[in-house]
């Protein structure tokens, strides 16, 4: 078997010592798509924020074959300030960064390929328009634009679907399922069990622990759900240190 | 009265007034742009705090020099302004302040140690001269350091945009991919200092900030598209400067602050009648079929 993508050993990451994710090993595999299903405090978000470098974990290990910043990332409502006066095709071609950097020029290649990202998440015709005047499905579609221009081996994705109608929802999972037709490793955070059934074959279940991670049938029964719920929900201010062993 | 009397005479007769007139240019170039930037990044206080923390350093450069020695002050107000700029920054990353209520701290501090300072050795006509400016006393030396510090900044402003656009809007992305976003921030803020630092010289430290922030909020006002908004920025700054030191000639009023309410005027009027401004709100036009 190849080098995993992303592989995780004994990972642990705390706020205030309180851990978030807890004591998490397994590996990505190369082109796989994942679902990573759990409750809200699951430590979901905080997961994929270590893997993208933004937190240290507290104990254990990520080792990537590709480091992080050649990742395409959409975090969680994405700390974008939307009333600054960007257009919409300004925004995708900054995917390019990778191959332009700060200071290299943007052709008209590059261009191009950016109507070309707009044309297939379904905005075409709105190159110019101010990324303030969009909708949040819109918005949505130009971020995935932009993602289509990175055209990186890992993709990030940071419930994706949340606050989008289900027409833009299909469309934007098409453009995940194409990518993974590519080969491409992609990872995201779902919260509609459907839509984790439907279209990922891998899961990876936490709640702070892992619950599960493997094949969707097999992860996402409904004892592992049911336990995911009461784990997530354990939360205690004077817990005693983590005796488990490394 | 003609109107090359009216105009363009004042800076034929005397070289104080073309020299004035070039700091204006200069400034415009400059400090309208950053000021823009400082705007899009939320930071529109910072800018007045920051200019206000240049204070003691001046003062400092003022008693090392013993005269109202314009380059000896900006060193002074530069190393005083940088020094806030990164004690703010280092409190903020390791306190729980956050970096406006660290900033607000420091530039209360500098600003009482100035005041302090000058009151300790000069006069107060020195004191005013520092607080309010001397644009007409702006000699080749001090007019050198301002087309210096204007020359960096549009330089720098051209190399860093791309990352400094992408910091302003979507910090997280920039983050993401590695594009080293605390120090163009740093850098930003360095390029703020310094042209605090030549604003100053020709505005005094209260009104360092007048041609840097008025301009770009006319300039939101007014436009749609960043580069726009740089342009207008720049426009009104120039307008403004000239202005207020043909006002100032005739009427025989302070520069400084002639120039400032130039701006002011210009501020209001596009308050009132810009797209986005108050007026559309009384009279409203039609709304469009899609």
């Amino acid at each position: 078997m190849s080098t995993p993508a992303i592989a995780l050993d004994n990972l642990t990451v705390t706020y205030n010592r309180h851990p978030a994710v807890h004591h998490v090993s397994g590996a990505l595999a190369r082109g796989s798509l994942t679902a990573i299903a759990g409750p809200n405090g699951a430590g979901k978000s905080t997961l994929l924020r270590t893997i993208m470098g933004e937190l240290k974990p507290a104990e254990g290990t990520i080792r990537r074959a590709v480091p992080s910043r050649n990742y395409g990332y959409l975090p969680q409502a994405a700390d974008i300030n939307r009333r600054f006066p960007v257009s919409v095709i300004d925004t995708v071609v900054t995917g390019a960064w990778k191959r332009a950097g700060a200071f290299g020029g943007i052709g008209l290649a590059e261009r191009e390929k950016a109507s070309e990202a707009l044309v297939a998440v379904g905005l075409e015709g709105f190159e110019t328009r101010p990324i303030g005047s969009l909708s949040s499905g819109q918005f949505q579609r130009t971020l995935f634009a932009r993602l289509l221009l990175q055209n990186a081996a890992v993709i990030i994705l940071d419930e994706p679907f949340t606050a989008i109608d289900s027409r833009t929802t299909q469309d934007l999972i098409d453009i995940v399922l194409r990518w993974h037709g590519e080969g491409r490793t992609v990872v995201a955070v779902l919260h509609d069990h459907e839509q984790v059934r439907s279209y990922f074959p891998q899961t990876l279940l936490i709640a702070r622990e892992l619950i599960g991670w493997g094949p969707t049938e097999e992860v996402m029964t409904t004892q592992n759900l049911k336990r995911a719920r009461a784990l997530a929900e354990r939360w205690d201010e004077n817990a005693p240190v983590c005796e488990v062993p490394a | 009265m003609s109107a090359y009397d009216l105009f363009i005479a004042p800076f034929m007769d005397y070289g104080f007034m073309r020299r004035a007139l070039v700091a204006c240019l200069c400034l415009a170039l400059g400090a309208a742009p950053i000021g823009t930037f400082l705007s899009m990044r939320r930071m529109s206080l910072m800018g007045d705090a920051l200019s206000h923390a240049v204070l003691p350093g001046a003062a400092i450069g003022y008693l090392v020099a013993g005269s109202l020695s314009l380059t000896a002050m900006g060193i002074g107000g530069l190393v005083a302004g940088l020094s806030v700029a990164l004690l703010a920054g280092v409190v903020s990353r390791m306190t729980v302040l956050q970096e406006d209520a660290s900033f607000a701290s420091f530039y209360l501090i500098s600003l009482a140690v100035g005041v302090l300072i000058v009151s300790l050795r000069g006069s107060n006509i020195d004191l005013l001269h520092v607080l309010f400016g001397t644009i007409l006393a702006i000699d080749n030396n001090a007019l050198t350091l301002i087309g210096t510090i204007t020359s960096l900044t549009l330089a720098a402003l051209a190399v860093l945009y791309r990352p400094l656009v992408i910091d302003c809007f979507d910090p997280g992305f920039l983050r993401a991919v590695g594009g080293r976003g605390p120090l163009i921030h740093g850098l930003f803020m360095l390029m703020v200092v310094l042209n605090l630092v030549a604003s100053f010289q020709a505005l005094g430290t209260l009104m360092a900030v007048g041609l840097m922030m008025l301009p770009a909020a006319i300039a939101q006002l007014w436009a749609r598209t960043l580069p726009a908004m740089l342009g207008i920025s720049v426009a009104t700054a120039f307008i403004s400067g000239y202005a207020g030191l043909v006002a100032s000639y005739h009427l025989e009023l302070a520069s400084g602050p002639t120039i400032i309410v130039s701006a002011a005027i210009i501020y209001v009027v596009s308050l009132l009648f810009a797209p986005s401004g108050l007026m559309s709100r009384y009279f409203r036009r039609p709304h469009l079929a899609n």
